[in-house]
This record gives C-alpha cells, sequence and structure tokens, in this order.
C-alpha cells in the first residue's frame, strides 16, 4: 500500500493536549509519523493531500447510535448509518442492540460484524444486549458474546429496573473484563412523562419525566458498581444533579464513566416549542440550568464522552401527536457541529470537545483510536470549524430525516474523513 | 493386641466446623476398618442391633439417603425412612413439632436432611438422641466431606500439602463449605473457581485462594471436585446459559490437562453431564466418581459407630 501524506494541517491530538500545524504520514492503515510544527519532506511516491491549514483530528467515536439493521431497515443500514457518519466525521460507530432480532446471541453479533464488514465505511462495533431480549430478565452469554466480537453490553434505550439483575450483570462481567453501558432511566418514574417534568410541561399539557427518574437510577448504580465492581459506564446524564452524583463518586475513587447526548449539551426543553416531536427524546431535553451543568461537567472532566445518541425514526413515528410519537432524533451527522456551538460560544475549548467525542470514548471501549500517534489507525478527519450554514435535512445521507437540526444554523463543517487510511468522505473539493 | 480404638468424643455430627483434625483422623480411621467391611461377602456387624435410626430427610435425595440406610442396616439398625413427600411438614408442622414428635419415639439415632441452613443444629437441639447432619440449606454436609477426604487419602497416600481445587457453584453449595474447612484442617491447600455470581461473597476470607478464570485456577491442582450447578440457576440469573458454562467452567479434557498430570477428579454427584463435567473426563481413568461412592457407605458407618458408643447403655 502506498504512504499518504496530509500535510498543511493543524493538528490537534487531544490525547496529549497537543496542538500545531504539522503533517501526517499514513502507512499501511495506520498512523506512521506525526510531524509537529515541521512540514516534513513526503517520502517518494506517496501521495499528498494538502489540508488548507484545517484542523487535522483524530476521527470520532460514537459509543451510542441507533441502526435498523437488521429488523427496521427502513430506517436505517448499517451502510447509510455508515455514509452519514464519515459525512459527519465519526469513524468508529458503536451500534445498540435495540434490533429485530435483539443482539443477544453471538450468531446476530456476527451478522452484524460481517454486514457492516461488506456495506458500511466506517468502523461499525456491535454492543450486545445486556440482558436476553432486553427483558432485564436474565443476562446474556458475556463470554462468547464478547469472543464473537461485541463491544459492550447495554440494554440500548432500556434500564434494568431489577437491582439483583444489575448486580449480577456487573459481577459476571467482571470475569471477562466486559464493559456495561446503561441507559439510567427507571422507567416506572417516566411512567406517562414524554418531556422534563416542570413549568414548560405543564403549560404544554404534556406529563413530565422527573430529574430523580434519572437520579435514583444512576445513584442505584453506582451503588451496586461499589458492591460488585465492574466496569459502568452510565450512557448519557441529562440533569444537573447527575452531574453532581458522578462528579462526588469520582472524587471517592469510583471507577466509573458517563456520556451525555448532543442533544442535552446544544438543546432545551424550550427547543421543543410547538409539540417538535423531533425533539421528543430520551434522556428528554431539561432545563437550561440543566444544560448549563452537565456543559460544566464536560468543561471539568466529571463527563467522560459525547455521543450522538442517533435514533432515526419515519415518518410512521414521528409524525403524531407529541406524546404519541417515537423517542429519538439523528445526531451522528452533526454531532461535531452542534457540539462546535459550545466552542464558539467559549463554553469548552475544541480539544476538550474532540477528547470527549474521541480519545475517552475510544478509551473506555478499549480501542486503539482517538489519538495522533504512530501505530494509531489512521481514522482521521479535517475540518474547518467555522464554516457556516443552514442545515437542510434533504443533505442529510441518513435513511430517516428527524434531524432536531433541520432549519437550524451551523458552523463547522467535516472536509475529509479517512478510516483506516481509505477516504470515504471527501468535501474538500467541494 | 490392637492399638486402640480412635476415639471420636462428640454426640453429634453436625458439622466439620468444630470438629479437631483429630477427631477428623479418627473418623477417618474408622472408615477405613469399614471399607474392609464393605467388601466382604457377610457385611453384616452387630454393632447398632436393637438400634433405631430415623433417616428424616426434607429434601428428597436418592443417594444420600440410600448410603445411610445401608450403612445403618449394615450396622444392625433398624431404619425407618421418614421423606418429606409423607410426613406431617406437609400439613403445616413445624420443624420442632416434628422434632418432639420423633422423640417421642426415641429412635437412637436421626440422619437430617434440610433445606434451610441451621435447621439441623434445630432440631439437635431439641431431640435426645445423636443427630447427623446429611446436609443443611448451602450450610455444611459433614459426612460427603469426610467421604470425599477418604478417598483423597486412599488414592493420594496423603491430604497435607496436597491443591484441591472446588469448582463451581460454590456460592449454593453445602459440600463446598465442608470440604473447604476439611481439607484445610488437614493440611491442604484449598482453591475455590468458579463465575463471581456463585462465589460467596468474601470467599478470601474463608484463608482459600479465589479463581474466576478456570485455566489459571487449576494450574498445578492435585485434585478436583467439580460441583452440580443446579437447572434453575443456569438460564441468565447466576450464569447465562448451559454452553456459556460449560465453555468457561465446565471440565473437559482440555481444561483437565492444566492440572498436575497425576491429577484426580471427584464430583459429589448427581452429576449434570455436559454442563460442569463432560462424559470424557467423568468416566476417565483419572475420575474418582464411582469410589467416592463405595466411600459413602463406608464413611457412614463409621460415623453411626463413632455416635453409637456414646449412646446411653442402659
Amino acid at each position: 500500500m502506498t504512504a499518504t501524506v496530509l500535510s498543511n494541517a493543524r493538528l490537534i491530538d487531544p490525547a496529549s493536549g497537543r496542538e500545531a500545524p504539522g503533517a501526517i504520514l499514513i502507512q499501511d492503515g495506520l498512523v506512521a509519523d506525526v510531524a509537529w510544527g515541521a512540514q516534513a519532506e513526503p517520502p517518494e511516491g506517496a501521495t499528498v493531500l494538502d489540508c488548507g491549514g484545517h484542523i487535522l483530528a483524530p476521527g470520532l467515536v460514537d459509543m451510542r447510535a441507533f441502526v435498523g439493521e437488521p429488523g427496521a431497515e427502513h430506517r436505517e443500514t448499517l451502510k447509510t448509518a455508515s455514509e452519514a457518519a464519515a459525512a459527519g466525521g465519526v469513524t468508529t460507530l458503536v451500534c445498540m442492540p435495540d434490533t429485530n432480532p435483539v443482539i443477544d446471541d453471538p450468531a446476530i453479533v456476527d451478522f452484524v460484524r460481517r454486514r457492516a464488514r461488506d456495506t458500511a465505511i466506517v468502523n461499525i462495533c456491535p454492543a450486545a444486549a445486556l440482558t436476553k431480549g432486553l427483558h432485564g430478565r436474565e443476562m446474556t452469554e458475556f463470554g462468547l458474546l464478547a469472543e464473537a466480537g461485541a463491544i459492550a453490553f447495554t440494554d440500548g434505550a432500556r434500564s434494568v429496573t431489577n437491582a439483583q439483575v444489575m448486580r449480577r450483570a456487573l459481577a459476571y462481567a467482571r470475569d471477562f473484563g466486559a464493559l456495561i453501558i446503561h441507559h439510567v432511566e427507571d422507567p416506572n418514574l417516566v411512567g406517562d412523562g414524554v418531556m422534563n417534568e416542570g413549568e414548560f410541561a405543564s403549560r404544554l399539557g404534556l406529563h413530565g419525566i422527573p430529574r430523580e427518574a434519572e437520579t435514583v437510577m444512576l445513584e442505584r448504580d453506582l451503588r451496586l458498581v461499589r458492591l460488585a465492581g465492574g466496569r459502568y459506564h452510565a450512557a448519557m446524564v441529562s440533569c444537573a444533579d447527575s452531574v453532581e452524583i458522578v462528579r462526588r463518586a469520582k472524587q471517592g475513587g469510583l471507577p466509573v464513566t458517563c456520556g451525555v447526548s448532543i442533544n442535552n449539551l446544544t438543546l432545551n426543553e424550550n427547543d421543543i416549542g410547538d409539540y417538535r416531536t423531533f425533539l421528543k427524546l430520551s434522556p428528554p431535553l431539561r432545563h437550561e440550568d440543566d444544560r448549563q451543568a452537565v456543559i460544566a461537567g464536560l468543561a471539568d472532566g466529571t463527563i467522560d464522552v459525547i455521543v450522538s445518541d442517533h435514533n432515526p425514526q419515519d415518518v410512521e413515528t414521528k409524525r403524531l401527536p407529541f406524546a404519541e410519537a417515537a423517542d429519538g432524533a439523528l445526531g451522528i451527522e452533526t454531532v461535531l457541529a452542534a457540539g462546535l456551538r459550545l466552542v464558539h460560544g467559549g463554553q469548552i475549548t475544541l480539544s476538550r470537545l474532540l477528547l470527549a467525542l474521541s480519545t475517552r470514548p475510544a478509551e473506555i471501549l478499549g480501542l486503539a483510536a482517538g489519538r495522533l500517534a504512530p501505530g494509531a489507525p489512521a481514522d482521521l478527519i479535517v475540518f474547518d470549524p467555522d464554516e457556516p450554514y443552514v442545515l437542510d435535512k434533504k443533505d442529510l445521507r441518513s435513511r430517516s430525516k428527524n434531524s432536531p437540526f433541520d432549519e437550524a444554523r451551523l458552523q463547522g463543517r467535516v472536509l475529509l474523513t479517512m478510516v483506516g487510511g481509505r477516504i470515504v468522505h471527501d468535501r474538500s473539493g467541494a | 493386641m490392637t492399638a486402640p480404638r480412635p476415639v471420636y468424643p462428640h454426640r453429634h455430627l453436625l458439622g466439620i466446623e468444630g470438629l479437631s483434625p483429630h477427631d477428623i483422623e479418627a473418623l477417618l480411621a474408622l472408615s477405613e476398618e469399614q471399607v474392609e467391611v464393605s467388601r466382604q461377602v457377610e457385611k453384616k456387624k452387630a454393632t447398632l442391633r436393637g438400634r433405631t435410626q430415623i433417616n428424616l430427610f426434607f429434601e428428597p435425595s436418592t443417594r444420600t439417603q440410600s448410603s445411610f440406610e445401608l450403612a445403618g442396616k449394615r450396622l444392625g439398625a433398624d431404619v425407618m425412612n421418614m421423606s418429606v413427600a409423607s410426613s406431617s411438614v406437609k400439613k403445616g408442622e413445624t420443624l420442632i413439632d416434628t422434632a418432639m414428635t420423633l422423640n417421642a419415639m426415641r429412635p437412637d439415632i436421626i440422619i437430617v436432611r434440610h433445606h434451610a441452613a441451621g435447621a439441623v443444629h434445630l432440631l439437635a437441639r431439641k431431640v435426645d438422641c445423636s443427630v447427623v447432619n446429611a446436609g443443611d440449606g448451602a450450610h455444611e454436609h459433614p459426612t460427603q466431606a469426610l467421604l470425599d477426604a477418604l478417598t483423597i487419602r486412599r488414592n493420594k497416600g496423603r491430604i497435607a500439602g496436597l491443591l484441591v481445587a472446588i469448582c463451581g457453584d460454590i456460592l449454593h453449595s453445602r459440600v463446598a463449605r465442608s470440604n473447604i474447612i476439611l481439607l484445610q484442617a488437614l493440611g491442604a491447600r484449598v482453591r475455590l473457581i468458579g463465575p463471581r455470581t456463585l462465589l460467596p461473597p468474601e470467599a478470601e476470607r474463608l484463608g482459600v485462594e479465589v479463581f474466576t478464570d478456570m485455566r489459571q485456577g487449576l494450574k498445578g491442582a492435585d485434585i478436583i471436585i467439580m460441583l452440580r450447578l443446579q437447572r434453575e440457576r443456569m438460564n441468565g440469573s447466576f450464569v447465562p446459559s448451559v454452553k456459556e458454562y460449560f465453555r468457561y467452567w465446565g471440565l473437559d479434557q482440555e481444561k483437565l490437562a492444566l492440572a498436575q498430570p497425576d491429577a484426580l477428579v471427584m464430583h459429589p454427584g448427581p452429576m449434570n453431564r455436559g454442563v460442569e463435567i463432560s462424559s470424557e473426563v467423568a468416566d476417565g481413568a483419572q475420575s474418582l466418581i464411582r469410589e467416592q461412592v463405595e466411600m459413602g457407605v463406608a464413611v457412614r458407618m463409621a460415623v453411626l459407630e463413632a455416635l453409637a458408643s456414646h449412646l446411653p447403655n442402659r
């Protein structure tokens, strides 16, 4: 395989916090050399790509994307999800097991991996179900599923309400060093709730979801981790109390991590406006105070990871009265541009944003990606953080169109995406 | 001109806990004699002639109950089997009422199995006769530990210094608890191997080494004791499936090869072939499983005889 040089770039390596002009040499799908500060002479016969002074960073690692394959290919396939990911700068995505059939059997893990290998243009790592059928009762075959290639164990959009099941799953997962990712939302406290509980829900006449639906489950989980051990990651926190709970746990030395949805970082409950169902989410969009608290949690490292929580829904599941519409929004294609809002607003640094979008998720998942260093996979992105545009959902690669940012003004565009040294998205000429 | 017979100084056998190494040695020595008796054509002794032995089993058991029955009969006792299905327990009688009722029938020895830990001890406090624990919940099963020790000693010539790996569902196993105490009392090193969901919390505090990786745990083992995994624990509550359990914690030839080349395999029975142990290993040259059954009768005869020596003679 010939060498490629990405030259004339502003390199940002969130893993080391380093940021400087430079170039990267790619060979055999790996980063062969990182030339900081210098414009090294490209080796003989290398293809040189001029990055035009734009930012060159590790490709994004999205720990939470729902894909319709198998079972709901009309919403999204592994192929379309990967195309959307590539356009958004995501080079590795973890797909959730909420499929039909559920990814709770080694043969289905194998199927998803083969389909991804044959059809997808980015790395797709299936997460397997934590409990059989996502029913929250009996744990799955962590050992055999991990051998088949499951990267983590989660019940996707569902929470395990039975604490005994969760305790045993944590204990059993330890034997295999398996990562458990948990959606922290008590379904009984959610009840009939469809949006954040509070004044705005009362005005709209919608049932609310209290923050305690999240904090009760999160507190329970952290106590169970203390009891049983295990690698635990809270999929998404959405409110100020949750950030404080995780902060205290980490200060106490508990080895847990957590994520936040890009939606809870960049939108609040007021965005629901006139019953916009594309903003019906789980966890729900919260109060502006909560949004500010999760941004602060991201800035100080309490929150490790930003996820797109990509969840394609079609007209049949979204063009309904708000309370009857399905949860979920597209996200994988806009996660970087949306995140850049926080950078442009001066609330977090670009390096911190990229840390939460690439380095930390890669570390938690045990992947070699997420850094600019020799030997790392050449999963790279070139982007212009400033390019302004108005999002038109027609331009989205995803098979579904339920973007919460439709017609929104965004700033920041991915120009080039490379996976394993192969260019999978290129609008540098456009 | 014979050496003085070893003496077992207690009225009951409720557990291995509380026995001194000397007590254990005494019972093992007596058991050796009974092995010889059981191999004769004339197997009947008169030690318990005129005595009444009640086998009170609140939990179904085929092998332990028949082993005790045979032991009692070989010693000449009148043996009565009371199983839960035919007893008044089904009609709501409490354990203590049952004990008092039986006590009034003036038995000499009661053999008790009960599903609740501590139940046998409770019963022993309420009756005048000797009581043998044939298994109480997940607590103790002393005669099983004694027969395991006897089997090991007859095959290895010793117990001290051996490395014994006990594998599988330790959490729910009375066999494991009795074995841990007995084997350590006689100087063996004990390892527990199983998924974390089937290991008792703070198991290290029992003085054993704990492994969740069976391949690691089996290294250097002289004896491997496999435990039975109950069916209701196989499908997701404690372990996800039989397939996964056998893959990681089932004993097959490949895993057995990691232990000492002359390692011996034991199982208290009844076995789940293909769950915790492969047929190849269970029926293989390194298996002592059938010998354990023979030793079971001898150990129970020894225990009954030892207790009989304390029974009042008037």
